[in-house]
C-alpha cells in the first residue's frame, strides 16, 4: 500500500484536490466540504513534504501520465526546485483553509459556503498542478483553473465591498491577457522545436537560440507570466485583488499566487531557455534588474502611505517580488537560492501577517488604519502577531526576514555589486516605515471608540501563530531552507532538466 | 412566448434531432470527429433552445438547478474516477490499457468513459451559464420582443 | 544583403500579419474602451486571434484533415494544434462567462458598465475612507 503511494505521489498531490472539488459539490453541505477539502490540502501536503525529502539530494522524479513516456505524454516533473514549491503552496493552502472556517462566516454568505470550499480546493489544484506539471501547455490550463477560480473567490468579497467585483474584473482582463500572451510564447516555440514537453524544449533550444522565433517567444512567455507575478510595472490588479477579497483568500493569493508564476518565469528562464543565451543575458540586466529596483523602492514607498493596511501588504508583496527578481538576475547560485529562500520567507510572512490582518477584519469589520487604534491591548495575540511578522518584512535578525536578505546581500557581494547590496539595506528601511506606522496605531493611540474589541477566536490564532512560530523558527535554523534552496539553485543554474538520478514512477509503460 | 405558432411548432420538431445528434457527436467521438466538449455543448443548445421558447420557467421544471450543479460536478468525477480505476487496476493514471484484456478495447472504454464525463460536464456548465444570466431578473415580458 | 521588402516573405506569412492584426485590434478594445462589455469582446478578438495562430500552424500544404483513412501516402494536418486550442476555446469560454457574471454583478451594485464611472465611484469610497481617517485625528500632520 505504502509502496502504491510512493509510485503514484506526484500524481496523487494534484488529483486528490481535484477529486476533493466535485465531492464537495455532491455532499453540498457546508462543514462536510470544509473536511473534505481540508483533508485533500492535507494529503497534498503530506505527499509534497514526502517528495521534497526524496528529491532534496538532487533527484528527479518522473511520472507519466497514461502510460505515454513523454514527450508523447504529459509528464510531471518533480525535482529540488518544484517539490520545495509545492510543499509552500500545500502547507499554505492547508493552514488558509483551515484559517477559513471562520473567517468566512463574516465575510460570505453562508449559502455559498460549500462553493467556496470547491473553489478554494480548485485554485489549489490548478496552483499545484502549475508547479508539478513538465509540459507547457498543461502549464497554461493548470494555470488558467487557478486564476479562474481565483478570480471568483476574489469576487466573493462583494458582500463586504463591492469595489470586490472591479478589482476582480481587472484581475480577469489582466490575468487573461496575461496567460494569453503565455500561450502565443508557447506557440511560437512550439513552432520553432514541435515539441511541449519542457525537458524535450531544453534540449532543442540551444541549437535555434539566433531564432527570432525563439526570442519572441522569450518575451511573449515572460511579459505573459510577468503580468502573473506582478512584475513592477505589470502589477495594477494585484492592490485591488488583495485587498477586497476575503481574509483566506488573501492569505492564500498573497503568499502562493505569485510565487507559483515566478516559479514558472524561473524554470522558463534557466531551464527551458538558457541563461547563456545573449539576449537573455542582456534581459536581465537591462530589463529585470532594473525593474526589480524601482518594484523595491517604489511599491514600497507606495506602501507607506496607504490607509488600508491589506493594501498596504498589497504594495508591500510587489516590493518584496522585487528582491526575488533581483536575486535572480544577480545571475549566481546565491542568487537564485536567495530567491528561492525569499519566496519561502516572504509566504509565510505575508501568510501570517493577512492572517493577522483578517483576525483585526474578523473583530472589527475593516482593515483601515484609523480602526486598530488601541487594539494592541484588546487583542494582545494579533497584535503581536503583526509586530513578528512585521519584523520578519523588515528582516530583523532572529526571523525568517532576515536569513533571504542575507543570502541575497552575500549574492551581491559574491558579484562585488556593492551599491545592489546597500540599495538592499536602504529599501528595507522603508519597510521599517510602513509597519511602524501600523505598530504605533496599534498600541501608542488610544482607543477611538468606547466599544471593546474581543481578541480574535482560536480558530483564527492558532494558523496565525503557526506561521508566526514558522518565521522565527525558520530564522534562527536558517539551514533547512538555505540548503534546499541551494541545491535547488545549482539545479536551476545548471540549466535543463537532467538530474543526478531521474526515477521513473508509478507503473512501466508499454 | 404562447402565441408564437411557429416558433413553437419548429422548437418541437428541432429539439429530438438536436439531442440525437448530440448523442451521436459524443458517442461516435473515438472513431470520427466529435467528443464531450462539442456533444455537451449541442446537448445543451437544445435545452436552451426549449428554455428561449417555452420560458426558462418551463426548462427549469424540467432540469432543475440542483440537478444541473451535480451533473457539473458528477461529470468529473466520472473523470477523475476513470483515472482512479486505472490507478488500482495496476496502471499509471488515464492508462486505459489495463482496463480490458485487449489493450486497444481498453482504450476504447476509456476514452468512452472519459468523454462522457467530460460531456456531462460541459453540458451542465453550458446550461448552469444560460440560467446564471437568464434567471438574472428583470426578465424580457412577452411584449418586449 | 539587406532586403527592404520582400514581396515573398510578406505574403508568405499571410496568416501571421493576419493574425497581428487580429491580436492588435483586440488588444486595442482592450485597452482602449471603456465599456466593460466592449472590453470582454476586444478580450475574446484578442483570444481568437491566437487560435486561429495555432490553427494556422497546424497546416500542412496537401495535408487533409487528421482522420486516419486508408491510402498510406495520404499527408495529414498535425492535429497537436487543434486539439491544444479545443481547450483554449473552452478555457476561453469560462473566462467570457466570468467575465460577464462580474459585468452583470458590476452592474447590479454600481448601476453602470463605464469603466471610469466605476472608477469614480471607486474614488470616492476611497475618498470616504480618508476623510473618515483625517475626523479621527484632525491635529496630526505627518500622517497619509
Amino acid at each position: 500500500m505504502l509502496s502504491f503511494f510512493s509510485a503514484h505521489s506526484p500524481l496523487l498531490a494534484i488529483v486528490i484536490p481535484l477529486l476533493a472539488a466535485p465531492l464537495c459539490m455532491v455532499f453540498g453541505n457546508k462543514s462536510v466540504a470544509f473536511v473534505i477539502s481540508f483533508l485533500a490540502a492535507a494529503a497534498s501536503f503530506a505527499l509534497s513534504v514526502f517528495m521534497l525529502l526524496w528529491v532534496k539530494d538532487g533527484t528527479v522524479l518522473s511520472y507519466h501520465i497514461g502510460g505515454w513516456a513523454p514527450p508523447l505524454g504529459i509528464e510531471y516533473r518533480v525535482d529540488t526546485a518544484n517539490a520545495f514549491v509545492l510543499s509552500i503552496v500545500s502547507a499554505i493552502g492547508m493552514l488558509a483553509l483551515s484559517y477559513a472556517r471562520t473567517s468566512i462566516t463574516t465575510e460570505i454568505n453562508e449559502k455559498h459556503h460549500t462553493l467556496f470550499y470547491a473553489c478554494f480546493i480548485m485554485c489549489f489544484t490548478g496552483l499545484m498542478g502549475v508547479t508539478i506539471t513538465g509540459d507547457a501547455f498543461n502549464i497554461f490550463v493548470f494555470l488558467e483553473i487557478s486564476s479562474l477560480s481565483t478570480y471568483t473567490l476574489v469576487a466573493l468579497g462583494a458582500e463586504k465591498d463591492k469595489r470586490a467585483l472591479s478589482a476582480a474584473y481587472d484581475y480577469l482582463i489582466l490575468g487573461t491577457i496575461g496567460a494569453t500572451f503565455f500561450v502565443i510564447g508557447l506557440g511560437f516555440i512550439y513552432m520553432a522545436t514541435g515539441t511541449l514537453n519542457l525537458h524535450d524544449l531544453s534540449q532543442r533550444l540551444p541549437e535555434i537560440s539566433d531564432s527570432r522565433t525563439v526570442r519572441a517567444g522569450f518575451a511573449l512567455i515572460v511579459i505573459g507570466m510577468g503580468l502573473k507575478v506582478a512584475i513592477y510595472p505589470l502589477h495594477r490588479w494585484l492592490p485591488g485583488a488583495y485587498t477586497y477579497s476575503p481574509s483566506a483568500v488573501s492569505v492564500f493569493l498573497a503568499a502562493t499566487a505569485t510565487k507559483v508564476a515566478l516559479y514558472v518565469i524561473i524554470r522558463f528562464m534557466f531551464s527551458v531557455y538558457s541563461k547563456d543565451f545573449a539576449f537573455e543575458a542582456i534581459t536581465f540586466q537591462y530589463v529585470i534588474l532594473p525593474l526589480a529596483l524601482i518594484a523595491m523602492f517604489a511599491a514600497a514607498f507606495v506602501a507607506a502611505y496607504q490607509i488600508n493596511i491589506k493594501r498596504m501588504l498589497a504594495y508591500s508583496s510587489v516590493s518584496q517580488i522585487g528582491y526575488m527578481l533581483l536575486g535572480l538576475s544577480i545571475l549566481n547560485v546565491e542568487g537564485v537560492s536567495g530567491a528561492f529562500v525569499h519566496m519561502f520567507n516572504h509566504a509565510i510572512t505575508k501568510g501570517a501577517l493577512f492572517m493577522a490582518i483578517g483576525a483585526i477584519v474578523f473583530r472589527t469589520g475593516s482593515a483601515l488604519l484609523p480602526n486598530m487604534a488601541g487594539l494592541g491591548k484588546q487583542m494582545p495575540w494579533t497584535s503581536a502577531a503583526i509586530v513578528v511578522g512585521g519584523l520578519s518584512l523588515i528582516g530583523i535578525p532572529g526571523t525568517a526576514g532576515f536569513v533571504s536578505k542575507w543570502v541575497l546581500m552575500s549574492a551581491a557581494f559574491e558579484r562585488e555589486w556593492w551599491p545592489i547590496a546597500l540599495l538592499i539595506v536602504a529599501s528595507s528601511l522603508i519597510a521599517v516605515v510602513y509597519i511602524w506606522r501600523v505598530v504605533e496605531v496599534l498600541y501608542l493611540q488610544a482607543p477611538a471608540k468606547e466599544s471593546v474589541v474581543q481578541e480574535a477566536p482560536l480558530s483564527l490564532l492558532v494558523p496565525t501563530w503557526i506561521l508566526i512560530i514558522a518565521t522565527i523558527v525558520f530564522g534562527l535554523y536558517a539551514d533547512f531552507a538555505i540548503s534546499i534552496s541551494t541545491t535547488a539553485a545549482e539545479y536551476i543554474m545548471q540549466g535543463g532538466f537532467g538530474g543526478k538520478e531521474v526515477i521513473i514512477l508509478g507503473v512501466e509503460g508499454r | 412566448m404562447e402565441h408564437h405558432l411557429i416558433l413553437r411548432v419548429v422548437t418541437k420538431i428541432l429539439v429530438g434531432p438536436i439531442l440525437l445528434y448530440g448523442l451521436y457527436v459524443q458517442f461516435h467521438g473515438d472513431f470520427g470527429p466529435g467528443g464531450g466538449f462539442q456533444a455537451g455543448v449541442i446537448f445543451a443548445v437544445a435545452f436552451m433552445l426549449y428554455g428561449i421558447v417555452f420560458s426558462l420557467r418551463e426548462l427549469r421544471k424540467l432540469v432543475p438547478d440542483w440537478i444541473v450543479h451535480q451533473l457539473i460536478a458528477i461529470g468529473l468525477l466520472l473523470y477523475t474516477c476513470t483515472g482512479l480505476v486505472t490507478l488500482f487496476l495496476g496502471g499509471n493514471f488515464l492508462d486505459y490499457n489495463v482496463l480490458w484484456s485487449v489493450a486497444y478495447k481498453g482504450q476504447h472504454y476509456g476514452i468512452i468513459a472519459v468523454e462522457l464525463g467530460v460531456g456531462i460536464t460541459v453540458f451542465a456548465v453550458m446550461l448552469a451559464i444560460y440560467y446564471a444570466f437568464a434567471g438574472r431578473p428583470p426578465q424580457l415580458d412577452d411584449k418586449d420582443w | 544583403m539587406e532586403r527592404i521588402f520582400d514581396a515573398e516573405f510578406a505574403l508568405g506569412h499571410m496568416n501571421y500579419w493576419l493574425f497581428v492584426i487580429l491580436m492588435m485590434t483586440g488588444l486595442y478594445i482592450v485597452v482602449a474602451r471603456g465599456n466593460l462589455l466592449k472590453k470582454i469582446v476586444g478580450l475574446n478578438l484578442f483570444q481568437v486571434a491566437v487560435f486561429m495562430l495555432y490553427i494556422s500552424m497546424g497546416k500542412i500544404a496537401g495535408g487533409t484533415a487528421p482522420i486516419l483513412i486508408d491510402n498510406p501516402d495520404q499527408l495529414y494536418s498535425n492535429p497537436l494544434p487543434h486539439v491544444l486550442i479545443l481547450t483554449a476555446i473552452v478555457v476561453g469560454v469560462a473566462t467570457t462567462s466570468l467575465g460577464l457574471a462580474l459585468i452583470v454583478r458590476i452592474n447590479e451594485t454600481y448601476g453602470t458598465i463605464e469603466e471610469d464611472e466605476v472608477l469614480e465611484i471607486d474614488h470616492q469610497m476611497y475618498a470616504a475612507e480618508v476623510a473618515e481617517m483625517n475626523k479621527n485625528k484632525p491635529v496630526k500632520t505627518d500622517a497619509a
